[in-house]
């Protein structure tokens, strides 16, 4: 609770000094929103819709495409992590790929797809596929061998000792994994939105920073940036602070 | 197959082993493992392997295990040749090899949840009846990583104990733990092995240690893994590894040993 009060304490001063240089004409108004600025953007973009359209239209291709990642990269993961003829193959294709910015799927999506969904979904998941795909098969590679041998002596084998064993074994890994994965995919959209720009299927936070942009509203860009973070943090302590729960109490690894 | 059943010790498994050979191919060549080793183990004995390392003694209990095969020769529980592992079989290592993500409960039912036929309540009572044999009824719900290193082999124990194993194969299960800890699972091991009557292979490095524990003890040689020679141990139970009787007993081996290794050999924990 102390940490919570200092946390709090210190973004309350941080926000009233910003406040006051602004006002003071310490800091210059039309290219730095005073924090009251973007407070009072943020009140008239949620009454107007504007920003719970956006967010929503984000945040289902958002969970489209991550959820298409995991479905798709952790079966992958696992497979590349069993055989050697797949680490071979697809797991170097996946290592190049991972190397590359996801903002850099772009143009391709541009001249296969056009400006559409599928685009923006292929962005997504080409951005956070790899990394999920990866971390999984390390996971797998790290699980002690001695686990393997215990659960076999105890006559587990096959497709058992697959999901009883090595899946939960890897858990720390794989959760990390699919957290960076989601890291990628939040950051593949806010690039594939301001880059692809789609109007037709709905308008998302990110075509609504480039507006913000085009018509110079430093409060609304500011206000978007604001919302994009919520957003992110909510949705990493929604998913994975369950899985890190359970971690800390059985593996006894510490938490932040 | 139902609870009363599993809650009395299966009859113990007797073991031959006829003529068995074992290599490895490593990036120094080939390395013979076990050459030509014969041994055979009665119903309900206790058996100790020691030698120095590399004397193939580990492998030997893999293979009977049913985790490795033999390249010839063969191993024969109850007059069978063991294809693979099986449940009446059972392993402990010298980590504990505990799942962290279980708790103790959980561990301890892991090979149980492999047997058919029991309901999962059963599977649980058995769980329970073997936490306590190990003495940590305490500690069911207790997460591995709580749990110290003694605790650790105490609760591996009664995982390889729960599914009712005949044979119980124990891989230097006491050689990472503390002098106080190991003296205790000295005389808990023995309680066990009268009251449940297994037979056990114990493999370890530490002669004093297989003269209080073992009826035979069983020594090897290395490079390659051979028998050279065998031993009685004609103590009363439950013996005191610090007992005089014992220790000649252990200064006897430990002379055998030294006489075995080869001149250029390698040298041996304790």
């Amino acid at each position: 609770m102390k940490r919570f009060w200092t946390s709090s304490l210190f973004f309350l001063a941080v926000i009233l000094v910003w406040e006051f240089l602004v006002r003071r004409g310490i800091w210059d108004s039309p290219l730095m929103p005073s924090p009251s600025d973007i407070g009072l953007y943020l009140i008239q973009a949620f009454q107007s819709g504007e920003l719970i359209d956006a967010s929503w239209v984000t945040c289902k291709r958002l969970f489209l495409g991550y959820f298409v990642s995991l479905a798709v990269g952790l079966p992958l993961g696992l497979l590349n992590a069993r055989f050697r003829f797949l680490q071979d193959t697809l797991g170097v294709v996946a290592l190049g790929l991972q190397t590359l910015p996801s903002v850099c799927w772009a143009p391709v999506a541009l001249i296969t797809f056009g400006q559409n969904e599928v685009a923006m979904f292929f962005i997504v998941l080409m951005g956070s596929l790899f990394s999920i795909l990866l971390a999984t098969t390390d996971g797998i590679q790290s699980v002690p061998p001695i686990y393997y041998r215990a659960a076999r002596t105890m006559g587990s084998d096959g497709f058992h000792t697959w999901y009883a064993v090595m899946l939960p074994a890897s858990l720390p890994f794989v959760v990390s994994g699919m957290k960076q994965g989601w890291a990628f995919a939040w950051r593949s959209l806010m690039g594939a939105e301001i880059y692809v720009i789609v109007q037709k299927t709905g308008a998302g936070l990110g075509l609504l920073l480039h507006y913000g942009r085009e018509v110079h509203d430093i409060a609304a860009v500011a206000g978007i940036m604001v919302i994009i973070v919520v957003i992110g943090l909510l949705a990493d302590k929604i998913m994975f602070s369950p899985f890190e729960r359970f971690m800390h109490t059985r593996w006894g690894t510490s938490r932040q | 197959m139902s609870i009363d059943t599993e809650l009395v010790s299966a009859p113990p498994e007797k073991l031959v082993i006829e003529k068995v050979s074992k290599h490895f191919d490593t990036s120094q060549g080939k390395v013979i493992a076990l050459d030509n080793v014969s041994l055979s183990v009665r119903e309900g004995e206790f058996v100790c392997l020691v030698g120095p390392s590399g004397c193939g003694k580990s492998t030997l209990l893999n293979m009977i295990a049913g985790l490795e095969m033999p390249d010839s020769g063969q191993i024969l529980a109850d007059g069978n040749a063991i294809k693979g592992p099986g449940s009446e079989r059972m392993m402990m290592f010298q980590e504990s090899a505990l799942f962290p993500w279980l708790d103790v409960l959980g561990n301890v039912m892991f090979g149980l949840r492999l047997k058919p036929n029991l309901k999962d309540a059963e599977r649980r009572d058995v769980a329970r009846f073997y936490i306590k044999l190990v003495g940590l009824e305490k500690f069911t719900h207790s997460n591995v990583h709580e749990l110290s290193g003694g605790m650790k082999q105490r609760v591996a124990l009664a995982r390889a104990l729960a599914p009712n194993p005949r044979l119980l194969l124990m891989d230097e299960p006491f050689a990472a733990l503390d002098a106080m800890t190991r003296e205790q699972l000295y005389r808990d091991i023995q309680d066990i092995w009268t009251e449940r009557k297994k037979t056990i292979l114990f493999v370890t490095h530490n002669v004093r240690e297989a003269a209080c524990l073992g009826d035979r003890v069983i020594l090897f040689s290395p490079h390659p893994g051979r028998i050279q020679e065998k031993f009685d141990v004609r103590l009363p139970r439950n013996r005191d590894i610090n007992s005089v009787d014992l220790a000649s007993y252990s200064s006897e081996i430990t002379k055998a040993l030294k006489r075995h290794l080869r001149p250029a050999g390698e040298e041996v924990a304790k």
